[in-house]
This record gives structure tokens, sequence and C-alpha cells, in this order.
């Protein structure tokens, strides 16, 4: 039998030692998560020009009502800005693969989150507005409440990640999904405090 | 002697049907109605965006054919005022929500995206495939509401008070609300994974500077989207709540403003429609390419412009609101604005003119539809300068030559090139040539039906005729021109009947594509038509930009990705060096799930604020199932090693 | 290509309608008119060399071989198309730098006008009518009307917009560009028309139901005519002279018309509706939907759904005998 003519062979780009997990930004999850903190971003800052737009249509801020509550307010700002610790602790613990030290750290996150979501019922009660009052008091609580989901969404993830470190699938890429949920708990934190800021802090400034 | 065995050339053959055998069992496609609704494959599921978003295309076609019908002459009583006000509402959402996005971007996006980068599948399979439920869902949710006489009614904008708790009773609105949500998140969620794709799943040797103009194009679009998509959802989300739960954004009697909706809706409806053309000039530069048998002239120029486009997008949309009664001076800029994005086009225009003129041209059929491309699109585009100017806009707008102005964009500008990039791509996804003379048929009936309609509502606008109006006096002589109007949708529809007919006889008896039946030089034209599951048997490396016209004939591939689990190769945003390799999915009926549990949380949050509350559980738990690891990862390494040089 | 155009050209009414931008009636009108036929010349030589470029270079196209022609490249083609791309770039950012500059010189001329002593005429949108007051310090020297709006020759007018429930848009096209009327805002115009004439005007903002059929009419007038007609329009209205007439105000208070309307001078006081007290001295009714003829009237008031469906006006069951009536005292309602 004949043979055919002899192909070219190619040369080959052998990517066999490659690794196969990434941490940080390699991690095609990061870039998924900056992604959605990107539009979700978007979210908030449409909200907050939102308010400076409605802040011109009238005279007074807050037009007819006392501005919210301070204690539960800063309550939570200062939860929000402690709990960046076990979350920067569990992010820099997870590449290593500790498990224990995982589950520590995210007990301790999930616990934040918990506390703040408890805060943050309590300031639902303290704003001194209804949502259907006026439009001052319907973007207030549309902020405080977009950023409740976002709370909650963040508790539950964590929580999920938790119970994933209890088996013994939190390996490899599972480690990088861990340290990533701490960027996002970064988003809720910020957003919080700005929300402080439009929440609590304008109105009685401008 | 007879022999029943393929003759084996030489050892590397025996070695590739080898692997092929090994890919097509890892990387196979599950059958049956769980294969249906689990594959997430690429091809698969953009495929399922063409043919579902052509659907809405004939849809909103009918729509429009039985505006047209009722407009023919004056006080006419085929349709009464509340049935054409759905109907000429539901044709604009239709075709911007249900057809132009999901074909221009998701569907040409997730079919052709991950083959041009070389990979095996798009990033975050299992999200995609999700997005096109979401999608469908919000489809079934508008289609619905016709259907059963809750056709939204105010516009496929919904300006309040209009679209407001007041004068809008019932749930026409809300329907309109949570389309909008539906099909932003299925629109977000591929954006997702289009750039992640195109800055991470490229072929080795694909730099930046390497890469083709459409995954610049579809990078592009992908951050537009995301900026732009979250400004509507809070506008229809805003409505909503002041629907449902009494809040009080546009209500100004109680501090809320009417503008505020616009400026939230046109920031991102002005995006929007750079979203729908960006997709159809990315096509043309592929075929302008391609059929003139060159590189396209100005590669760089026009990836800058596209870039620019998409940025000065969002810069324009106050020229939307321009009879508002704004300050000169902000109308001043967003004039200089408009007219400031008519010279990056201008530039794309000037770089294609430039190749075909440098060019030998081969006049296939998908240039043939460039061409048509050219002679739409412009005038289009050239009436939107005249529109940049604020005292002409002020006569003109909300007339017919709005009309006029923006079909001729919007259908020179995507139409024109989604049927190019049919007919480009067609043997690609079906092994198949498309038939030459069907496809003339088809574009001289539908090219002249179009001029015959959208020409003629320029004039209509000038003589006064305001749109969105069921009908019209007799004493305003508009019956001629109307009536003129409507004898294109006659060709247009021959044109479309004709275009299925292709489509349904081509794909059983047209020639049998090749590879690279076109001669282009995509990656995409690197490996069978159609590809096999798994894209590319070895996944290929570039050596340019136009990667099959650069590539040596030794142009290395790579090896060393694993066959026995669903491998892919993840590469570096701007060098596309080797970084590290992810693990596909695979097929998971999750996507789904989770899509029934969002779309019942969407739809029941129509009727009541509670649905969240009753909703959100199912979603999360169906989330758990989705993410919830399965198995070890990395996988563990076989028995034998499965590959050699 | 001619032949579409022929086809197009005789499907053009002789008559240009009576809403024409391209035949305006006053200098704004005119202004913007101009700033129109000069962007177009300039847009359509821009399309004309475009469309020949691309006829040309796609003529040079090679007979549609089966297989791919090889690729190639054209070093020389591609230096003199950089010139030509560089070229037509900066003539097109220099138009279009014209463009803006005449833009906004136009629309500066066009909203200019100013005066110590305009005639003040606010303009009040609702579904699917026109309110229009020519508002005074003094109650009794304000003049209410709807759908119509008198004005008086070369005469500076400011009209005030506003709206009470939804957006609509202000809109003649044969004096100037249109203005939304958004509740919640008043925004100001200017016009000034120059020649005696009755222009038509139509809402230009979708509404609801009955955005079609929202028409208005702007008469200009003389300053003598127009004085006459303000003073006309301030009076309340006529005293029945005779039965018959008296006997159609009755019918007027007595059934829902006087829930909606207004006839000063009478008990009818509610302002839902259009003011009726000078219906008479209108052209049209129905927001100019119907001439002003007995037998148009009557078919409104009867059933004012076969003609507006939608309307926030009920049908009336009237006797023919009380239905008379009320014609001849609306009749009188000059």
């Amino acid at each position: 039998m004949e043979s055919l003519r002899e192909p070219i062979r190619p040369l080959t780009l052998d990517v066999s030692d490659v690794p196969s997990v990434a941490f940080g930004p390699s991690n095609t999850t990061w870039l998924a998560n900056v992604f959605y903190m990107t539009i979700e971003g978007m979210m908030f800052a449409l909200m907050f020009a939102s308010y400076f737009y409605l802040r011109t249509r009238v005279q007074q801020w807050p037009p007819g009502h006392l501005a919210p509550d301070l204690r539960y307010g800063v309550a939570n700002a200062v939860v929000f800005i402690l709990s960046v610790i076990p979350a920067r602790w569990v992010q820099k613990r997870a590449p290593s693969g500790d498990r224990a030290a995982i589950r520590i750290g995210l007990m301790v996150l999930a616990a934040f989150a918990l506390l703040a979501t408890a805060i943050r019922v309590f300031e639902f009660t303290t704003l001194n507005c209804r949502w259907s009052d006026d439009a001052y008091s319907s973007t207030l609580w549309v902020l405080i409440g977009m950023h409740a989901g976002h709370l909650a969404t963040e508790l539950i993830e964590t929580l999920v990640l938790l119970a994933v470190a209890f088996t013994d699938k939190m390996e490899g890429t599972r480690l990088a999904d861990a340290a990533i949920n701490s960027d996002y708990w970064y988003f809720v934190v910020v957003t919080g405090l700005l929300n402080f800021i439009f929440i609590y802090g304008l109105p009685r400034v401008i | 002697m007879a022999t029943t065995e393929p003759v084996i050339a030489n050892e590397k053959d025996a070695h590739d049907t080898e692997l092929a055998s090994r890919l097509a069992r890892t990387w196979y496609q599950p059958r049956g109605v769980w294969g249906w609704l689990s594959n997430t494959h690429h091809t698969a599921v953009g495929k399922r965006f063409m043919v579902t978003s052509f659907i809405f295309l004939l849809l909103g076609g009918v729509l429009a054919a039985l505006m047209r019908l009722q407009l023919i002459k004056p006080e006419n009583s085929l349709l009464g005022p509340d049935l054409y006000n759905q109907i000429f509402t539901m044709h604009g959402s239709t075709m911007i929500f249900l057809f132009a996005v999901p074909m221009m971007f998701q569907g040409f996006g997730v079919y052709v995206v991950p083959l041009m980068c070389g990979a095996r599948n798009i990033a975050f399979p299992r999200l995609n495939l999700f997005s096109y439920y979401l999608y469908v869902g919000g489809a079934l949710v508008l289609w619905g509401g016709l259907l059963t006489n809750t056709g939204p009614d105010v516009g496929w904008f919904a300006y309040v008070p209009l679209s407001g708790p007041q004068y809008n009773p019932g749930h026409r609105a809300d329907i309109w609300s949570q389309m909008i949500t539906f099909t932003e998140v299925s629109a977000l969620g591929v954006a997702v994974c289009l750039a992640t794709t195109i800055l991470r799943y490229r072929a080795p040797g694909m730099t930046l500077n390497r890469m083709p103009i459409l995954l610049w194009e579809k990078l592009t679009i992908s951050f537009m989207v995301i900026f732009a998509m979250p400004a509507v959802m809070v506008a229809s989300g805003l409505l909503l709540l002041d629907r449902l739960v009494g809040t009080h954004f546009f209500n100004p009697a109680e501090g809320g403003d009417v503008l505020l909706y616009q400026h939230l809706f046109w920031f991102f409806g002005h995006p929007e429609v750079y979203i729908i053309f960006l997709p159809g000039a990315a096509i043309i530069s592929t075929l302008v390419s391609c059929f003139s048998r060159r590189r396209i002239f100005g590669h760089t120029p026009i990836v800058v412009s596209v870039v620019a486009t998409g940025f000065i997008g969002f810069g324009v949309w106050v020229h939307h609101m321009f009879a508002t009664g704004l300050p000169q001076l902000s109308e001043s800029f967003f004039t200089a604005a408009s007219l400031m994005i008519v010279i990056p086009t201008g530039v794309q225009f000037f770089c294609w003119l430039a190749t075909i003129w440098h060019g030998r041209v081969q006049m296939r059929l998908p240039m043939l539809w460039a061409f048509g491309f050219f002679f739409v699109f412009l005038i289009g585009g050239l009436s939107g300068v005249m529109l940049a100017s604020v005292p002409v806009d002020t006569q003109v707008h909300d007339t017919y030559f709005i009309v006029a102005h923006f079909h001729y964009v919007l259908i020179g500008g995507a139409l024109f090139p989604m049927f190019a990039g049919l007919y480009f791509w067609f043997p690609k996804m079906t092994g198949r040539m498309p038939d030459e003379t069907l496809g003339k048929w088809h574009f001289w009936l539908f090219f002249i039906g179009f001029n015959l309609t959208f020409f003629t509502m320029h004039f209509l606008g000038l003589h006064g005729m305001t749109r969105r109006v069921y009908t019209y006096l007799p004493d305003m002589h508009w019956q001629g021109l109307n009536r003129l109007a409507t004898t294109g949708v006659a060709f247009m529809t021959a044109g479309l009947l004709v275009f299925i007919a292709n489509v349904l006889r081509s794909r059983r008896l047209g020639a049998r594509a090749g590879d690279n039946p076109w001669g282009d030089s995509g990656l995409e034209w690197g490996t069978s038509s159609p590809p096999p599951s798994y894209n590319f048997l070895y996944p290929p490396t570039v050596n340019g930009r136009d990667a099959l016209w650069d590539a040596t004939p030794d142009q290395a591939v790579v090896v060393g990705l694993r066959d026995d689990i669903r491998e892919v190769l993840v590469t570096h945003s701007l060098d596309s060096n080797p970084q590290h390799k992810d693990e596909d999915p695979g097929p998971s009926i999750w996507p789904f799930l989770a899509s029934l549990a969002v779309s019942a949380t969407f739809v029941g949050s129509i009727f009541t604020p509670w649905a969240v509350p009753y909703g959100a559980p199912l979603v999360i738990i169906t989330l758990i199932g989705w993410l919830w690891p399965r198995s070890h990862s990395p996988a563990p390494l076989p028995e034998r090693t499965s590959w050699s040089h | 290509m001619i032949a579409a155009l022929c086809v197009l050209a005789q499907a053009m009414p002789l008559d240009p309608g009576r809403h024409n931008i391209l035949r305006p009636a006053a200098p704004q009108g005119s202004h913007i008119e101009w700033l129109y036929w000069v962007i177009f010349w300039i847009v359509f030589a821009v399309y004309v060399l475009m469309i020949l470029g691309f006829t040309r270079a796609g003529a040079k196209s090679k007979s549609d071989a089966i297989y791919p022609l090889p690729v190639f490249e054209d070093k020389e083609g591609d230096e003199r198309a950089k010139w030509a791309v560089g070229t037509a770039v900066a003539v097109t950012v220099v138009t279009l730098f014209v463009v803006l500059v005449l833009s906004v010189v136009t629309g500066k001329k066009a909203a200019g006008l100013t005066s110590k002593n305009p005639v003040t005429i606010q303009v009040i949108g609702h579904q699917w009518w026109w309110e229009v007051v020519y508002p005074n310090p003094q109650a009794d020297q304000t003049v209410t009307t709807a759908n119509e709006i008198h004005v008086p020759v070369n005469t500076p007018v400011v009209i005030l917009t506003n709206s009470s429930d939804v957006i609509h848009s202000f809109w003649v096209p044969s004096i100037t560009g249109k203005r939304d009327l958004l509740p919640g805002y008043s925004s100001a115009f200017w016009i000034k028309i120059e020649q005696p004439g009755i222009y038509r005007g139509q809402c230009a903002e979708f509404c609801g139901l009955q955005h079609a059929h929202m028409g208005f009419s702007v008469i200009a007038q003389s300053v003598e005519d127009f004085q006459a007609w303000q003073q006309q329009q301030l009076k309340p209205a006529a005293e029945p002279s005779n039965d018959e007439t008296g006997r159609g105000r009755a019918v007027f208070l007595t059934h829902a018309c006087l829930m909606c309307h207004t006839i000063r001078g009478t008990d009818a006081g509610s302002h839902f509706g259009p003011d009726l007290t000078h219906l008479a001295s209108r052209n049209m009714i129905a927001a100019e939907t119907l001439p002003n003829t007995r037998g148009a009237l009557a078919g409104w008031i009867l059933d004012p759904q076969r003609i507006k469906p939608g309307a926030e006006m009920a049908p009336n069951s009237l006797s023919p005998d009380d239905l008379q009536a009320l014609l001849a005292y609306l009749q009188t309602l000059q």
C-alpha cells in the first residue's frame, strides 16, 4: 500500500506543566467577580447620582423629616471597618490550603456579617421615614435595601464556603474561591460606608 | 484486496484519530430533553440565541406589518387605540430587547468568539446557558402579557408618568419592567462570559495587538453592557417600586422628578443602540477584509474607533431630550458630543472603502449584504448628523423623520450585517454553503422593500406626522405617503420568506463546505465545519493579526491539555502566554433550574412583593446546587498519560 | 432608483399639508428651515461621494470564482490610502465643526427674542386636550379657553408650559420647534408670528390612548382683532334668550356636563374638562378633531367614545328634544 504524502508536523507548545490552580488576578473567577462588582457598583453610583439630582428638586433636605438616627448606622460602619481584618486574613491564608485557618477565618467573617445583618434590621426602623413618604425617603430606603441585599448574599456565600470548608472539597480552585469571597466582602464594606455617608451624613450637611 | 480499515498514512494520523475519539468522549454533547436543557457548549447555546432571536425578529415584523396596515388610510378601524398602543410598544421592545441584542451581541458573540480565540469553550459556560434561559423567560413574560391583554402600552421606553401607577393601572408596565430585568441580567451574564473569554482564553500568540477587530468589538460591547445595563435596571426598577410599593421617585407631587427617569433611561438607551450597531460594524470589517482578499486597511484606527465609539456613546444621551427645554449650554455640549461620535464611524467607513478600493473584490453573498449596509446605514448615519443639531431636532423629534432615521441605522447597521454574518458563518455552523441565487433574491426584495417603507417616512416626518399615532385625520394629507410606506412591507416579507427557505434548504442540500470555504483568516476557519464538540483537535497558536493568513506551515499547536477531563487553557490578558488551566464544568441542569427559580421570583414580584422573600430561598438553593463542588479540584491524574508529541 | 424616485414623487401630495416644517410661517421656523437645508446639502454631498466611491470600488470586483482568490498585499495602495483617509478624516472633522457652530448660532437666533412686554400664555396639557390661560394678576382679567390659542401678529409671545398629568409636547410645525409639557416643570419659550393665519399644532409626545387626536391651533390676528377677541373671552356666558336655549342650559346643568366643564356665569365650575364659556367662538372641537358644527357637536356629546375611544368624556343619553335644546344653547356661547 502506498503511503500518502508526508504531512508537515507542526511545532508544539507543551502546556502540561502549566499549573491547574491560580490565585489572585490570574484566576478567571476573580475577573468575573470584578465585573459583577463593577455592575453593582454602577447601580450604586446611579442611585447616588439620583440622590443628588432629587436634592436639587426640593428646598429642604430632608424634606419634612428628621435625619435618620445615628446609632445603628454608626454601629454598622464600625462593624464594616473591623470586618476587613478577618476578610483579609482569610484571603492571605487561603492559598496555602490551611483548612483549619480557613474555617476559623470564615467563621469570624460570617459572625461579622451576621452582626451587621442584625444591626441592619434595626437600622430600617430608625430611618425616621417610610419609603412611601416622598422621593427622599424612597431613595434612602432603596439605598439601604440594595445594600441589605448584598449583605445578605455575602453572608450566605460565606456560610456556604464555610460548609465546604468542613468537607474534603476545600482544595484547589475552591481555595481561590474562598479568597475571592473576601473581595466581595470589601465591596460590601465600601458600599456600606458610602451608603453611610449618603444616608446619615448628607441629610445633615446639604 | 479490499479493506474496511481507514488508510493510516503514518503514526501522526493514527494518534490524531485516537485523540479525536478521546476528546469526543470527554467533550460529549448530551442528548435528549435533559441533554438539550443541560448542554453548556457555546456552539449549541450560540445557535439557540440566534434561532430564538430570529423568531422574535419575525414576530416583531408581524407587529410592524399590522401597524402599517392600520396606517394605510386615515381613520382606519383595523386596530383601535388600545391595541395599537400595545402593538407599537411590543414592536419596539421585541426588536430591541428580544432580537437586536440577543442576536448581534449574544448570538454572534457566543458562537463565534470562543472559536475565534482558539478556545475549546466559552468562559463560565453555565452562566452562559443560564443567560439564555433568562432571555427566554423575559420573552415569554412580555409576549404572555400581549396574549393576555396585559401587553405594555406605553412605548418601548415607558416614560413616566404615563407608565406610572396613576396613569397605567394594572400590570402592563410591570410586565415591561420585568422583561427588562430578565433581558438585562441575561445580557450582563453573557458580557461577563465574553469579556473573560476574550481576555483570558485567547490562543497563545494572540497578543492584544494581534487580536481581530471582532474580538476588540465584543470586548468593547461587553464593557458597554456592564456600564449601561445597570442604568435601565435602575430606571425600570424604580418604576416598578413606584408602581408596586408606593415609592415616589417619579412623582413630582412628592419631590420626585419625571426627567430623572429620562436621564437614567437614556444613559442606557444611547449606548444600547451602539451595542446593537458596533457588532454589525465589526462583521463588516471581517467581511471587507475576507472578500477583498487582503488585510483590512487601518486595523489600528478601526480598533481605536470602535473603542472610542464605546466611550463617546456614553456622553450623548441628552440628545434624546432636546425637546424638554434644558439649558442651552448643556444642549450645545451634547450636540458637540453627538457630532464628535460621527468621526470614529467615519474613520471606519473610510478604512473599509480603502480596503475595497485596493483589494480584489469577490462579490459573494456576504459581501453583497455588506454593500447593502454601506448604502443603507450611511443614510441613517447622515440623517443623524442633522438630528444632532438642536434646532433641527426640535422640529423633527417625535416625528416619522426620527422613525426613518433609526430604522436606517438599526436595519442598515444591524440587520444587513446580521444577514451578511449569517450567510458568512452558515457554512461553519452547518457544514454546507448557502444558496447564492436565493440569497440574491432575498437581498434585492428586502433592499427595495426597506427603502420603499422607510425612505418615505423622512417625508412624512417633514410633513408633520407625529409618531405613535394610531390614526390621522384625512385633511392632513398624509395618506399618499403612508400608502407608499405600507407597500414596502410586502417586499420585505417576501425577502424574509426567501431567507428562511434558503436556510432550510441549504442545511440539507447545500454544497458541502470545507473548513474554510471563504478563505478567511479567523481561527474559527481552522477547524472543521461544523466544529467538533471540542472545537479544535489541537488548540492553535497565532503568529499575526490575520491568524490563518499569517500562520507558518508548521505553526505550533498546543499540546499537554488533558483529554480525559475538559481542560481549557487560560492565557495572559495582554501577551497571551499560557498561565494556568481551568476545568470546564461540562453539561449541567443547574442553570435551567436556577433560571426557573429566578423567573418565578421575577414574575411573582409583578403581583406581590412577597414573591421576593419566598422566591429568594429557591434561588439560593439552586445556586448552591450549581456551585457546590462535586469533584476534586484539580482532577486527579489517570493511571497513564494520554498524550505524546 | 430613478423609477423609485418617480413613484415617490407621485405619492407626494400636491398640497404639502397643514403641518409642514419646510413651509415655515414665522422667523423661528425659517431659521430652522435654513439650517435644515444647509446640513441637508452637506450630508447629501457626503452621501453621493461615498456611494460613488463604494460603487466604483465594488465594480472592480472579479467575476466570482467559486474558490477564494489568493490573499495579497498592496503596499503602494496602502500608502496612497493613508493620505486619502487622513484627508477624509480631516475634512470630516472640519465639516462637523462647521455644523456645530451653525447649529449653536441658529439655536440662539431661534430662541433669542426678548421683550419687556410679551403676551404671556400658559399652556397646560391634559389627556387629551389643551388648557389655555392668559394669566393676569386680576382674576377677572384672566382668559381661560381650550385648544385654540390666539396671538397678536408681530408681538413676542411667551408660552409657559406645564402638564396636569403625563408628558405632552407642544408643536406647531410652521412656527417653531416643539417643547415638552412636563408635570412638575414650567418651561418657557418664545414665538413671534409675522403673518396672520391659522396654524395647526399637534401633541408630539406619546400621552396615551388619544395622543393621535390631540391637536390644537394657533390663530394669529391683528392686534385690534386680538384685543377684541380677548375682551369677548372675558365676558361671562351669554344668557339664554328664548325657551329653547333656556331649556338647553337647564339640560347642561342637570346632566353630567357640569361635573367636568365650566361655563362662567352659571353654576358649572369644574376644571376637569375644557372651559366651554365661549365654545361657539372656536373653529374646532375635541382638540382639533371635529369641526365646530351642530352635527359634529351632537355626535360628540352623544358618544365621544366613538370618535375618541378612551377619552375622559363618557357618552350621554339625551332625548332628541333635550339634545336640540342643548345644542341651541351651546351655539349661543360665542
